[in-house]
């Protein structure tokens, strides 16, 4: 089969059975990738996770257009990220042209009322997960930011592009100086 | 003029989204607020719907949006918006990959960034906890409220599965059957 419409189609499935984000997206494209496939070898895989994180986007996407791009250069990027994008571009596409007519019915609108409660559960796990990594590395620095971040975005409005760029800097500024620190000390 | 501006909003969004989706409500908040596209409830909804459909919470967002202000094309082109800075910084990371992964500045920009995303995901928490628990604003006749208390007891009880690992399809399934058995045994 043509190398591009494989990428096309093993992201496509990727994308159409992943549910709950980019983390639950990883093993199963290491499987499809590594092991069905042999685009890319284990190393290469976690490095994409890595990266991933280090860069913004969602992981689904940042993910299919490195592996694309790694097995077929820009076309097999476009056709990987086109194919992990599409299930869920049809599946909300069609929700949300039924969805105004369901929240009309009483039991829906009262069923949501109990998804709320629950999605903030989920979103308490999430943050809890992220603080855990966050808490390895004990540097007072960082919680000073976690709180700055909290109270800019959350009681002062301060737009998110502001926080994440000043919050960046100030992690850039505060390495340099460090290391700096370092280097005198064994000196 | 509405879709370039739609366009504009999701590129920012995808441009400056780190660590996962729930990081994104703030963001998409603001925006939404600013633009007019959902209220706060429906946000709050949507974020369940995504869970419980295949995606990415971004891009599932970013086509729910576009399909609501401006129809397919709409959709398409927030979805495009969404996905263009990913797609770009990635291309060329795959170029400078090794550079990249060594490189101390992007360590050090790492390093502010992880914690600032912990405070935005709390910054979710909060908002989605105001459109939960008090809908109306505070008051006092809150705590007298049954339906406070049942969605607080509701809450707890989601929290400890989602904890244990239970998945968040059936956290949501579970909470949908008790909203619709408290919504009508208290007559809200």
């Amino acid at each position: 089969m043509n190398k591009n419409l494989d990428l096309f189609l093993t992201f496509m499935k990727i994308g159409a059975f992943t549910f709950g984000g980019g983390y639950a997206m990883i093993p199963l494209i290491q499987k499809e990738v590594c092991e069905n496939k042999k685009w890319l070898n284990e190393k290469e895989i976690s490095d994409i996770v890595a990266i991933s994180e280090s860069t913004p986007g969602p992981i689904a996407i940042n993910a299919a257009t490195f592996v694309g791009y790694k097995t077929s250069g820009f076309l097999g990027a476009c056709m990987a990220t086109i194919g992990v994008v599409l299930p869920s571009f049809l599946i909300i596409s069609l929700i949300s042209m039924i969805l105004t007519q369901f929240q009309s019915i009483r039991a829906v609108r009262y069923a949501f009322m109990g998804i709320r409660a629950a999605v903030l559960a989920l979103i308490l796990k999430a943050l809890w997960m992220m603080f855990h990594q966050v808490k390895k590395k004990k540097q007072p620095f960082s919680y000073a930011i976690m709180g700055l971040s909290l109270v800019l975005t959350a009681f002062l409005k301060i737009d998110a592009v502001f926080v994440i760029i000043g919050c960046g800097l100030f992690g850039l500024i505060w390495s340099i100086f460090n290391r700096k620190e370092q280097s005198n000390g064994t000196d | 003029m509405a879709l370039i501006k739609l366009f504009l909003a999701f590129l920012k969004i995808g441009a400056f989204t780190f660590g996962g989706g729930y990081a994104m409500i703030a963001m998409i908040q603001a925006e939404a607020e600013r633009q007019g596209w959902l209220t706060q409830e429906e946000l709050v909804d949507f974020v369940a719907l995504s869970e419980s459909t295949p995606g990415p919470l971004a891009v599932n967002m970013a086509t729910f949006v576009g399909m609501r202000t401006c129809g397919v094309l709409g959709a398409i082109i927030a979805t495009l918006g969404i996905v263009l800075p990913s797609f770009i910084i990635i291309l060329i990371i795959a170029k400078f990959f090794e550079k990249y992964k060594k490189s101390k500045a992007v360590g050090g920009i790492m390093s502010g960034l992880k914690p600032a995303v912990v405070g935005m995901i709390g910054a979710a928490f909060i908002t989605v906890a105001r459109t939960v628990f008090f809908p109306s604003g505070v008051s006092v006749s809150l705590f007298s409220s049954a339906s406070f208390w049942v969605f607080l007891g509701l809450f707890a009880v989601t929290a400890a599965f989602a904890f244990k690992k239970v998945h968040p399809i059936k956290i949501i399934l579970l909470s949908a059957v008790v909203g619709i058995g408290a919504g009508y045994g208290l007559g809200l």
